[in-house]
């Protein structure tokens, strides 16, 4: 479609445009201290956002921009999980005590840049779109983990943020390069007619393109050994950016990586609910195994030796991008239903945990698993959410994580004997990850004095709370309205050439 | 084909070289210089795919965005380095390791 004619199609965008530019001037016209305001802005706006995705639904999947995005009900998912991200993040953000020094006016609006990337991100079906979708989200992302300027560890966070960040998406970069030189294309769809019919001579520059793209989508959703920034940009960056950061960039990064491998290097089968045939000599499922193998174990090996909270989950994020990368060598459409499935819980789970961490440092300044202490008898309500996230996490039933592991496993088996060797070490991993993730429950019912006085977080931070606890306790026992969008999100663009 | 090849040579070398910055150099903007150095070897295999290999215009715009991009992202991360300079008085990234196990 033409450009002009996509602009009817693009109004979520369009409004979302809108929304941050009138938080940029709305922040320059009020003083510091009510700038906090602006974050309601952009919240209201988000919403009308996520209504006018909504009204999409019943669209024709169509290209826009002359190819460059695509519209379709897969990247509308990936769009509203985006969105509630945003929206929960930005309502804690309000009462999160570390940001009260800060101008937030320039924060909230950062916020919904990333989102407008996210956007691109998980329509783009076009090299340039690619990676200026990821760029846009990385840059945002850069000056939000440096966001509090006056702490050490928050400049520390962004540097090596920029180091590595710039360093994997100039690799990516280089081999998206090689892609185009092989190629002649930058549409995906052109790409994967081309790729059938390269000789053997051009194997070996292809395999090398792949393995400099792959490390540049490793680094987004921190899968091993392209994580090394995970852990100290996460223990760094404010809390309610780490919270964002672990859910809603790896949803974008899973939503481009199940578009482009599987219609890129594959004949695209798994968009039709079959299974995927690689049109590469390159052994996928290998290669993907051993990633996800290699980054939940030491996800969750490493995250057992921390003391403090916040990087214990960040290391547990890395896991779980690993318990979600395990899904991807099956390559069939079951296998992109469980991911988007794990998605969603993981989203209310992960997002419920640093809320708790960020309800703590409020009230004590720390974060080490000392300053849980007697937390469960001092804040009962927050006690009990935490204890329900970290029970979610490790994935016992009846809990949401549960569900999102048990379609993982689900998908696995039915792939085939050859991946009976993943469930296993998935398995083992979840019981590993049940100490480390008990030992905060432990931590705040059985240590430390018991208190009769009883606390109570803020409103908006009680609020943000039971959006997330409730989900992940309810959709552990009822999750057929999850079961069934995602089965109507399983719809994708596909161009026949 | 024999003129492409000396640009992907050329590119090449760069990126070995902007890769080697990255890992060896300690100094905060010697590390970005690096990254700089990978983006414009790809620039080149654009360019030069798209004028040599045959291909239409999409190599040329290809590597217009990226120049943009690098541009931002350069802004953004000098403003971090400054950044880190006012508060630890160094930009060697090594010396900047608050955050450890």
């Amino acid at each position: 479609m033409s450009n002009f004619q996509s602009i009817s199609f693009f109004y979520p965008e369009l409004i979302l445009t809108v929304v941050i530019l009138g938080a940029i001037i709305y922040d320059l016209f009020i003083d510091k201290s009510i700038s906090g305001r602006v974050g309601w802005v952009v919240i209201t706006g988000l919403a009308f956002v996520a209504l006018a995705i909504h009204f999409q639904n019943g669209l024709k999947t169509t290209t826009l921009f002359s190819d460059a995005i695509v519209l379709d009900p897969f990247a509308s998912f990936f769009k509203q999980i985006v969105i509630l991200a945003t929206i929960l993040v930005s309502i804690v953000s309000l009462s999160s005590g570390e940001l009260d020094e800060y101008r937030k006016g320039e924060y909230f609006a950062l916020l919904g840049i990333i989102t407008f990337g996210l956007f691109l991100m998980v329509s783009s079906i076009d090299l340039i779109m690619i990676y200026i979708s990821i760029e846009i989200v990385s840059i945002m992302s850069f000056v939000l983990a440096g966001y509090l300027k006056k702490k050490a560890r928050s400049n520390e966070a962004a540097l090596k943020y920029v180091v590595y960040g710039g360093f994997s998406s100039g690799i990516m970069l280089f081999g998206l390069s090689y892609i185009f030189g092989l190629t002649g294309s930058t549409n995906i769809f052109q790409i994967q007619q081309s790729v059938t019919q390269l000789d053997l001579a051009s194997s070996t520059a292809l395999t090398l393109a792949i393995v400099m793209i792959l490390a540049g989508f490793g680094y987004k959703i921190s899968a091993v050994p392209f994580h090394f920034w995970t852990p100290d940009v996460y223990e760094g960056a404010p809390l309610s950016i780490t919270a964002y950061l672990s859910v809603a960039p790896k949803a974008a990064a899973f939503a481009l990586m199940i578009r482009f491998f599987n219609q890129t290097f594959a004949d695209g089968g798994a968009m039709n609910g079959l299974d995927s045939i690689s049109l590469t000599q390159l052994p996928w499922p290998e290669i993907l195994s051993i990633l996800s193998v290699a980054t939940m174990t030491l996800g969750n090996v490493v995250a057992l030796q921390q003391e403090s909270i916040k990087r214990m989950l960040a290391y547990s994020s890395i896991a779980h991008a690993g318990y979600m990368l395990l899904a991807m060598p099956v390559m069939s459409g079951d296998s992109i239903y469980a991911i988007m499935m794990y998605l969603v819980m993981y989203l209310f789970m992960n997002l419920g945990a640093f809320f708790v961490v960020i309800i703590v440092k409020n009230k004590t300044d720390g974060e080490s698993f000392n300053d849980y202490k007697g937390l469960g008898w001092e804040m009962p309500i927050v006690g009990a959410a935490m204890t329900l996230f970290m029970v979610s996490l490790t994935g016992l039933p009846p809990t949401a994580g549960f569900i999102g592991k048990f379609y993982i496993f689900a998908s696995l088996i039915k792939g085939g004997s050859t991946f009976y060797w993943l469930v296993i070490i998935g398995g083992i991993n979840s019981v590993v990850s049940l100490y480390y993730y008990l030992k905060v429950v432990k931590y705040m019912y059985f240590e430390g004095e018991r208190t009769d006085k009883i606390l109570f977080p803020p409103n908006t931070l009680s609020g943000a709370l039971i959006i997330t606890a409730v989900p992940s306790l309810l959709l552990g026992i009822y999750w057929n309205p999850v079961a069934n969008w995602i089965q109507n999100s399983l719809v994708f663009f596909i161009q026949t050439l | 084909m024999d003129q492409l090849n000396n640009y992907l040579y050329i590119s090449a070398i760069l990126f070995s070289l902007g890769t080697f910055a990255v890992m060896t150099r300690r100094n905060g903007i010697a590390v970005l210089m690096g990254v700089e150095l990978i983006l414009n070897a790809a620039n080149i295999n654009f360019v030069a795919f798209s004028r040599f290999g045959g291909m239409n215009m999409d190599g040329h715009i290809f590597s217009l965005f990226v120049i943009v991009l690098a541009a931002a992202e350069a802004a953004v991360a000098l403003a971090i380095v400054i950044n880190i300079y006012n508060n630890l008085h160094t930009i060697n990234v090594d010396d900047a390791a608050l955050l450890k196990e």
